[in-house]
């Protein structure tokens, strides 16, 4: 299948591809990895007339830790943050979402930046981004900006990306001693999307919660973080009723609706069941299960 | 449109020709470089029949645009093997263990299990269920697959050949 005809560009820096978006205003678009866009392309779900990949750009891949933060660069590809050592020490509940996101070759080409800008409810870097409490860099014009993981996802493949802002930057706190994190992810069919997703991380002293970032996939219009569910947690010790209470305000706030993949009544089983199991192994992770 | 002028090394040969941006990179391996090895199964990233390794990754083609592909090195099937007439220990082990029926899904099967043993030295079962994930086979079960893959760990063992400095394969875990 081929994709309406376009043309392409892959200029070697942000500002020319900046250019770019402002000259072509609305007929422009950033390619990254490809792996959302071109199959939308070839399925003439959506025509571009012009292209815009980042792929000439040297240095918008990279993995580097500070003692505060983890910065990725948005066209690093998924798999690069799977075999990454500092993901792994750092972020268990990163590498559980990697080993479940699409299949080993597409995370040979999707990047981190194209799976959070996309603004697909159904992508799963996002919930876990919500959940890491992460902030993300912006470039337009004017320079750089940060937008809050919390701020960025507006509503369905809508962000707080303006149209001539490229997101270059993803910058994961570093989540200090006594936390974990988990995300469980419940997957129908061959299509590797999640029925729904759900992610913990939480941070604890002397076994009882003093942060916590809890987060949703598939189970509403966007990405959703679910403060009252992290607001429940706070000074609680791990307990069955403790997190099941907590997954029953998740469930109470997702905003799922029916499709093929099932009822809302069995999003909200599902929801509830991976919820408590995320919870769980975000306790066990933090070392908060005796 | 405008087309662009795209070079692409293939399999150690370097072709350019002008192609129109929407050209996928399946394409031009099989129309302009004329190796039909590649395949196009479901031509909507489902099924890996279209698996190539490109700078060291194992990559589905149909996804990807020839003009991404500028400038890459690119593995198919017809390059796997260094000697005309020989199959790769990983070829061999699909044939010797019945990796295959009809064939269609073969190329992209192996070249995903030549990256995936190249990557990282003893793979187990559960990796190696989890590294074809991509690739689909209507045929086999994928339980003579599985075989074919550990028979060919055991061939790459043998023969000491894991490290292909022509076909470099990023390692990772
Ligand atoms: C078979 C299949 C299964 C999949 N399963 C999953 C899954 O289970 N979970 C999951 O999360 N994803 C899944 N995906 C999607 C995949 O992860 C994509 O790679 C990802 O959604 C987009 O990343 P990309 O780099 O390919 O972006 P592209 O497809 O190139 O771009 C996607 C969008 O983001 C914009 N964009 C990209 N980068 C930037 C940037 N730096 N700044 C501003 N805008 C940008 C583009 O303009 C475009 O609108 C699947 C894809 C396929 C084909
Ligand atoms: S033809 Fe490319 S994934 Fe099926
Ligand atoms: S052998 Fe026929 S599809 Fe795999």
């Amino acid at each position: 299948m081929m994709p309406p005809a376009f043309e392409y560009y892959a200029p070697t820096g942000v500002d020319e591809v900046i250019d770019l978006l402002e000259k072509y205003g609305d007929d422009a678009k950033i390619l990254a990895g490809g792996q959302s866009l071109i199959p939308l392309l070839k399925s003439r779900i959506t025509a571009i007339p012009y292209l815009i990949s980042l792929s000439g750009i040297k240095d918008l891949s990279y993995i580097t830790e500070s003692s505060n933060a983890t910065r990725i660069g948005a066209m690093t590809v998924d798999s690069d943050l799977e075999y990454s050592d500092t993901i792994r020490k750092r972020y268990p509940i990163l590498m559980d979402a990697l080993g479940k996101l699409a299949d080993p070759l597409v995370r040979n080409m999707g990047t981190v930046g194209g799976n959070i800008s996309h603004g697909d409810p159904s992508n799963d870097l996002p919930a876990v981004m919500l959940a890491l409490k992460a902030t993300f860099v912006a470039r337009g014009r004017g320079g750089n900006r940060n937008i809050k993981a919390r701020d960025f996802f507006l509503d369905t493949f809508t962000t707080a990306l303006e149209h001539d802002e490229v997101l270059t930057e993803i910058s994961i706190p570093v989540w200090k001693e006594h936390s974990g994190g988990s995300y469980v992810k419940f997957e129908k069919g061959t299509w590797n999307f999640s029925v729904a997703g759900s992610a913990v991380q939480l941070r604890l002293e002397n076994g009882a919660v003093v942060e916590a970032g809890i987060a949703i996939t598939s189970m509403g219009p966007k990405a959703m973080y679910i403060p009252e569910a992290e607001d429940y947690l706070l000074g609680k010790k791990f307990h069955k009723s403790v997190i099941s209470e907590a997954a029953d305000i998740v469930v109470e706030k997702s905003q799922p609706s029916p499709d093929t993949y099932g009822s809302v009544e069995y999003k909200k089983n599902i929801l509830k069941r991976i919820t408590m199991e995320a919870l769980e192994n975000a306790f066990r992770r933090s070392g908060g299960v005796k | 449109m405008t087309e662009k002028e795209v070079s692409i090394t293939i399999n150690g040969e370097t072709k350019t020709a002008e192609v129109e941006p929407r050209m996928l990179l399946v394409h031009f391996i099989r129309e302009i470089a004329g190796l039909t090895g590649t395949h196009v199964g479901c031509d909507t990233t489902n099924c890996g029949a279209c698996t190539v390794i490109m700078d060291g990754r194992a990559v589905k083609s149909c996804t990807i645009l020839a003009v991404q592909a500028d400038g890459k090195k690119i593995t198919t099937i017809e390059g796997l093997s260094k000697t005309p007439g020989k199959l790769h220990p990983v070829q061999k082990a699909f044939v010797d263990k019945h990796g295959l029926q009809c064939g269609y899904c073969t190329s992209g099967m192996v070249l995903t299990s030549f990256w995936l043993l190249n990557k990282k030295k003893k793979v187990s079962e559960e990796e190696i269920r989890e590294a074809i994930s991509g690739n689909l086979c209507r045929c086999t079960g994928y339980e003579s697959i599985v075989d074919s893959i550990e028979e060919a760990q055991r061939n790459l063992e043998k023969e000491g050949e894991y490290t292909e400095e022509e076909i470099p394969v990023r390692r990772g875990r």
